[in-house]
């Protein structure tokens, strides 16, 4: 009896083993502990252009992560794009008046979406909607805009 | 240039022949692996034999791919000082493909090709149709447990093979090229995704392992019963489970990922 018990102990080590291989693969290597969707309350902002925002995208106040985007669409009525954001339950006192604005982490970095809070008294509720947005800058844009300028400009001085 | 013909016909028909046959062998497998829960006794040995003794190989190998992939990855990245990333390029690229591949092709090598030695041998000594004589069906006895057993070890392995691997980069990143620990783990935590990466990864590994066990069984019960038969089933199972795991990883990886 003695070998048969010693393969069943062997095989309970090598499956503990793999469970254990894959608990630490979704806890230590994936953002499974990173974020639970139910301890969150959900508000969307209205933006003019998200840039290359994604759903998963972070949301930070003052640098810190504090939500994700779930999702994003294009409103056919206003023809805006509608980010609906989770935001963890602990930061639940959000002024109404905050302002959403869509950054690029360093240059070439992803884009996450950046709260600034407000003065107001009362706080964003589950399902609240951020009333103040800024879209992303699009560098292309905003390189094309320089160009513009410093044509204009030397066209002036020329004058 | 008849004759050459009728070789390929041959060929073709024998092909298409040995697909059938195959899925054939895997049905009847199917219909008795619920026998197998009653006797749990053939499974553990099984899972001992393919899984234990597939242990070693497969944790060394995990560990020694996440230090390269760290070693040869922090080049790369630092030639645009994002060595940062080290830790989510490391995981990702186990999680999502080296993690099941190349386990897979271990284990096609170290559990399938014993598989179907052991099956090729029964069958040309005999013992197959012995049990059959004495009214035990071979399918319940001996093929159904060891289907199982590797249907349930190849996601473990697989699952140890990229957890070690992720620590051997650890070891690499934080101790040799002396990286911050904080941002390896911190940065892959941001990035590699419970549902889109680690699931997937391990449908990956069910589905290797689902195919590589079959291609081993069927071998070998398909093996001509000479010691020369026995040989050429043993190499046909390393060769189609490598071409089928690279394969099927390719379509896996497209139908998964390709949206991304």
């Amino acid at each position: 009896m003695q070998p048969s018990r010693n393969q069943d102990t062997l095989v309970g080590l090598f499956v503990a083993a793999g469970i254990a291989g894959l608990f630490f693969l979704s806890l230590k290597v994936s953002n499974l502990s990173a974020f639970s969707q139910d301890e969150s309350y959900t508000i969307t902002a209205r933006f003019e252009n998200t840039g290359g925002l994604k759903v998963r995208s972070a949301v930070s106040a003052a640098g810190v992560k504090i939500g994700q985007v779930s999702d994003i669409y294009f409103d056919t009525k206003t023809y805006q794009a509608v980010v609906t954001m989770h935001i963890n339950q602990q930061y639940n006192t959000l002024p109404d008046d905050t302002t959403a604005s869509i950054f690029t982490s360093g240059l070439l970095g992803e884009q996450y979406v950046n709260l600034e809070p407000g003065g107001s008294d009362s706080y964003l509720t589950d399902n609240g909607k951020i009333d103040i947005t800024q879209p992303a800058i699009i560098l292309e844009k905003a390189i094309g805009q320089f160009l513009f300028k410093a044509a204009e400009e030397k066209g002036e001085s020329k004058e | 240039m008849i004759n050459s013909l009728q070789h390929l016909g041959a060929y073709t028909r024998n092909s298409f022949s040995k697909v059938g046959r195959g899925t054939g062998f895997l049905l009847q497998t199917l219909s008795y692996l619920f026998s197998v829960v009653a006797r749990p006794r053939l499974l553990m040995a099984q899972l001992y034999s393919v899984g234990v003794l597939s242990f070693l190989i497969i944790t060394i190998s995990g560990l020694f791919v996440g230090m390269v992939l760290a070693l040869q990855g922090y080049y790369t990245l630092s030639a645009f000082g994002a060595e940062a990333s080290l830790g989510v390029m490391v995981a990702a690229s186990l999680v999502r493909e080296l993690g099941p591949v190349v386990s897979a092709l271990l284990f096609a090598g170290r559990a399938g090709s014993a598989l179907t030695a052991e099956i090729g041998l029964m069958k040309a000594t005999e013992q197959l149709s012995g049990m059959e004589m004495m009214a035990i069906d071979p399918f319940k006895r001996i093929i159904a447990p060891r289907f199982l057993a590797g249907c349930i070890s190849m996601p473990l392995l697989a699952a140890l093979f990229s957890a070690i691997g992720t620590l051997g980069g650890y070891m690499v990143g934080s101790g040799l090229l002396g990286l911050d620990d904080g941002a390896y783990w911190s940065q892959m935590q941001a990035k590699i995704d419970f549902q889109d990466d680690i699931i997937n990864g391990v449908i990956k590994s069910i589905v290797f392992g689902f195919v590589i066990t079959w291609i081993a069984l069927f071998e070998g019960y398909d093996s001509v019963p000479t010691s020369e038969g026995v040989s050429r089933s043993t190499t046909r199972t390393v060769v189609n489970s490598a071409f089928s795991i690279l394969g099927l990883d390719f379509i896996l990886t497209a139908l998964m990922f390709g949206d991304h």
